[in-house]
């Protein structure tokens, strides 16, 4: 962007606010230019979630002002301020699966001729401002929950539009997004951009946050560190600031070849409907990572394994004795635990406190003989010693950060002592901090003797965590990999450039 | 364009208008084996009658569950309008207009209360309505013990025997008030509205929808269905009657006819046009069981049966939706 720059759309100055006495943000100043990409990122907790409420009236600021289009303005609510031009699209989307793209984009504000709906011409301005943003193949008759998550984005975008947002807040964007998906996004905010719109960018992934910002604001502990323009920066750097460490510390030390035990998973030519011909071998005291596309079959596998969706053919064993793993009881009674990729949805109830929460596998499992009392006490003890922050034990778990919540969820599975422990995107959508404590605990538990199976979508990640790496494709093996991969050999044989090798 | 676009919106027919196809096909063959006729006038009169009664409650019971509410007074609103019309009247044709503005009135304002309750007060809609039910049906039990007022002749002709061929004006009424209410919810503001209501409520208020506004409007267009069905109750039975409502079962078997009718009883999916092939399924299973007289138990046996199946045929296919 030339200088100078056009007169901001959005601008924050010394932006205040505390819940029950503690402050979460100070002195917060951030400006948005239209048509300008402007990036906030920072750990969970840091403020971006407060401040981004502030922007779109879900909140009003203690102190400090907000000036938004020429004009100091303070939001009644997320309705005022689409109202004034303030759009955000959630993580979550907030779309009505039932009605058509038109429904959900004119909701509220059905265009109305003689009193009634005028559903052409709500069809028509829908068809417009989808080519307006270059999407001509979404049908705006069509229903929303027969489209894929990146359509329906599209439709969160549109239906912003529709109000004349001209800033646009996008938060964690890609979180729900495959692989190439995330591509169409960034076509998309660059049609944006172009229109003039204002985006604000709340992501944890800082390649995208390269990809596509023009100017980057860090904020720690309720305080901006810095605001840089992109181009002026390096990951390493951002990381520095949001946690004041550096990227390399992040992983733990891999395992030594003589920590690994012996096998204690085998798979041979296992498969079912989603699975073939997969040859596997996990070890007691390693970490395997699984690499591959979305949709590859990584979380087949370990669905399979579990239970869930159980391996129709082949053969399984585990310990070189033969199992049929028909069900994740019978997973879990063999000692195989399993932390979703899918946290909300099949990680937590939301609506139990954190102490039902961690116990609901062994309640669920194991008969009451060993005693509720000691099995509670064990149970807190592992809550604390995967260091749950920020809660009592009988909050709701809901209100925990994501970082907290999974702590919870592996807390449950420690209280079955577990020996085998796949995890699907076990960082997914957690901050930084968490993320590393997270990543502790996997290598500490394969440390003592756990076999340990890792899908990650992350490749630093996966290639940080594991001591081996088998890559999948079209649901079967394409390949294995060992510690020291280069990130281009993993997604050479996830995309299948590379040559098949089974080491 | 895709191909897709070229696709109309519009939902498929429900199921239920096959199930009644089938139902129909295969009653009027068992009916002729066992030497009857399912299609002569009577029969075919007194099953629109039936339709008729039940489809005015169903309808309005539709819309509630759309929004994802629930109205379990329509029982005792229905007794409670068959009375205020007939006392009103009290044999005069004068007085049918007065009469039904009464009912309608009384209705409405049950109806407020309801949605009130569940708005203001966030009461479940469940115990709300169940409550406000049980509220009147300690009025009516207090005050009545049996018929009482007559309804006036004219509107015993016009809306209780009155046909025009097979057809009797009942049904033709409940025809129009789903004409209105598929209107009203596919082209105004509010239909959309209370759709988006029941669909999530946090997306509808978050999209600027005054959700208890919408909500509260919805019941009382329920309650004042259920009134319409009063006087048409009056209009065949000459008379109020303080039980009628609850002994014809019109709370429970409304809803039947709205969930067997495709409409999801969390709300956000189905339609008016379903549930009328709802209430027309239960009236012709009535129809055909009356014909070859059968026990009125195994007969209750068998709506149980339909309503589980109905229940169970849709939600295997929203999982197949979703898969």
């Amino acid at each position: 962007m030339s200088d100078p720059r056009p007169a901001p759309l959005l601008t924050l100055r010394g932006i205040g606010k505390s819940f029950l006495g503690v402050r979460v943000l100070d002195g917060v100043d951030l400006d948005v230019a239209p048509g300008e990409v402007h990036a906030v990122v920072g750990e969970n907790g840091a403020g971006k979630s407060t401040l981004m409420k502030i922007v779109s009236g879900g909140y009003s600021p203690d102190e400090g002002t907000v000036e938004f289009a020429g004009a100091t303005r303070s939001f009644r609510g997320p309705r005022d301020a689409q109202r004034a031009g303030v759009g955000i699209i959630h993580q979550e989307f907030n779309l009505l699966p039932e009605r058509t793209v038109a429904e959900n984009v004119y909701l509220g504000h059905e265009p109305v001729r003689r009193g009634l709906v005028d559903r052409r011409g709500m069809l028509e301005r829908t068809r417009q401002l989808l080519a307006s943003i270059g999407e001509t193949t979404l049908p705006a008759d069509a229903r929303v929950g027969q489209l894929g998550v990146a359509q329906q984005q599209v439709v969160e975008i549109a239906k912003a539009l529709a109000l004349d947002a001209q800033l646009l807040i996008m938060d964690e964007p890609t979180a729900a997004l495959a692989d190439h998906e995330v591509e169409l996004l960034y076509g998309l905010v660059r049609r944006l951009q172009e229109r003039g719109i204002g985006l604000l960018y709340v992501s944890h992934r800082l390649a995208e946050v390269f990809d596509l910002s023009g100017r980057i604001t860090v904020l720690k502990d309720g305080r901006r560190v810095t605001t840089v323009a992109t181009a002026d920066t390096t990951g390493d750097e951002l990381v520095r600031h949001m946690v004041g460490r550096e990227l390399s510390s992040y992983y733990p030390d891999r395992a030594a070849p003589e920590d690994r035990g012996p096998v204690r998973l085998n798979l041979r030519d296992a498969g079912n409907r989603k699975l073939r011909d997969v040859n596997l071998q996990l070890r007691a005291g390693e970490v395997l990572g699984i690499g591959g596309l979305q949709g590859s079959g990584r979380s087949a596998l370990a669905r399979a394994i579990f239970g869930v969706s159980p391996f129709t053919t082949g053969d399984v064993t585990l310990d070189d004795r033969p199992v049929r793993l028909r069900s994740p009881r019978t997973a879990m009674r063999a000692g195989i635990a399993y932390v979703t990729e899918d946290r909300k949805g099949e990680g937590i109830v939301p609506r139990q406190s954190v102490l039902d929460n961690a116990l609901l596998a062994s309640r669920a499992v194991f008969a009451a003989r060993s005693g509720r009392a000691a099995r509670t006490l064990r149970v807190r003890e592992l809550l604390a010693a995967v260091e749950v922050r920020g809660a009592g034990d009988d909050q709701e778990i809901r209100f925990l950060s994501g970082g907290n919540q999974q702590k919870v969820v592996l807390a449950r599975w420690l209280a079955l002592n577990p020996r085998i422990l796949l995890f699907d995107e076990p960082t997914r959508g957690i901050d930084v901090g968490a993320k590393s404590a997270i990543h502790d605990l996997v290598r500490r538990l394969a440390r003592d003797g756990a076999a340990v199976l890792m899908i990650s979508s992350d490749l630093p990640e996966l290639l940080g965590m594991s001591d081996r790496i088998v890559v999948m494709r079209d649901g079967h093996v394409a390949g294995e990999l060992p510690a020291g991969a280069t990130e281009e050999e993993v997604v050479a044989l996830a995309v299948g450039t590379a040559r098949e090798a089974v080491a | 364009m895709s191909a897709l676009s070229l696709l109309p919106a519009r939902r498929p027919v429900p199921g239920v208008f096959v199930a009644l196809t089938l139902t129909l096909a295969i009653g009027w063959l068992v009916v002729l084996l066992d030497g009857g006729q399912l299609f002569n006038q009577s029969t075919t009169v007194s099953l629109l009658h039936v339709a008729a009664g039940l489809g005015l409650v169903a309808v309005g019971q539709t819309l509630v569950i759309l929004g994802g509410s629930l109205d379990l007074s329509v029982a005792y609103v229905i007794s409670l309008s068959t009375l205020v019309a007939a006392e009103t009247m009290n044999g005069s044709d004068g007085a049918v207009l007065p009469a039904i503005g009464l009912v309608l009135v009384v209705s409405a304002g049950v109806g407020l209360l309801n949605g009130i309750l569940v708005t203001r007060f966030r009461v479940n809609a469940f115990i709300a309505t169940l409550g406000v039910g049980l509220l009147l049906k300690g009025y009516l039990d207090n005050g009545y013990d049996g018929p009482a007022g007559t309804t006036a002749p004219a509107l015993v002709q016009a809306l209780g025997y009155q046909r025009v061929g097979p057809v009797p004006v009942s049904f033709l009424l409940l025809v129009a008030v789903t004409a209105a209410a598929w209107f009203a919810l596919s082209r105004t503001r509010f239909g959309h509205h209370l759709v988006a209501v029941g669909g999530d409520p946090e997306v509808a208020r978050l999209s600027g929808v005054r959700n208890d506004r919408v909500l509260v409007t919805a019941h009382v267009l329920c309650s004042m269905c259920a009134g319409l069905a009063g006087i048409y109750l009056a209009s065949r039975l000459g008379s109020g009657a303080p039980r009628v409502g609850t002994e014809g079962l019109y709370d429970l078997e409304s809803i039947a006819a709205v969930v067997i009718g495709g409409t999801a009883l969390a709300g956000g999916r189905g339609g008016v046009v379903g549930t009328v092939g709802g209430v027309l399924l239960l009236a012709s299973i009535d129809a055909i069981f009356n014909q070859l007289e059968v026990d009125a138990f195994f007969k209750q046996v068998i709506r149980g049966v339909i309503i589980i199946a109905a229940v169970a045929v849709y939600a295997r296919r929203a999982m197949r939706k979703a898969a």
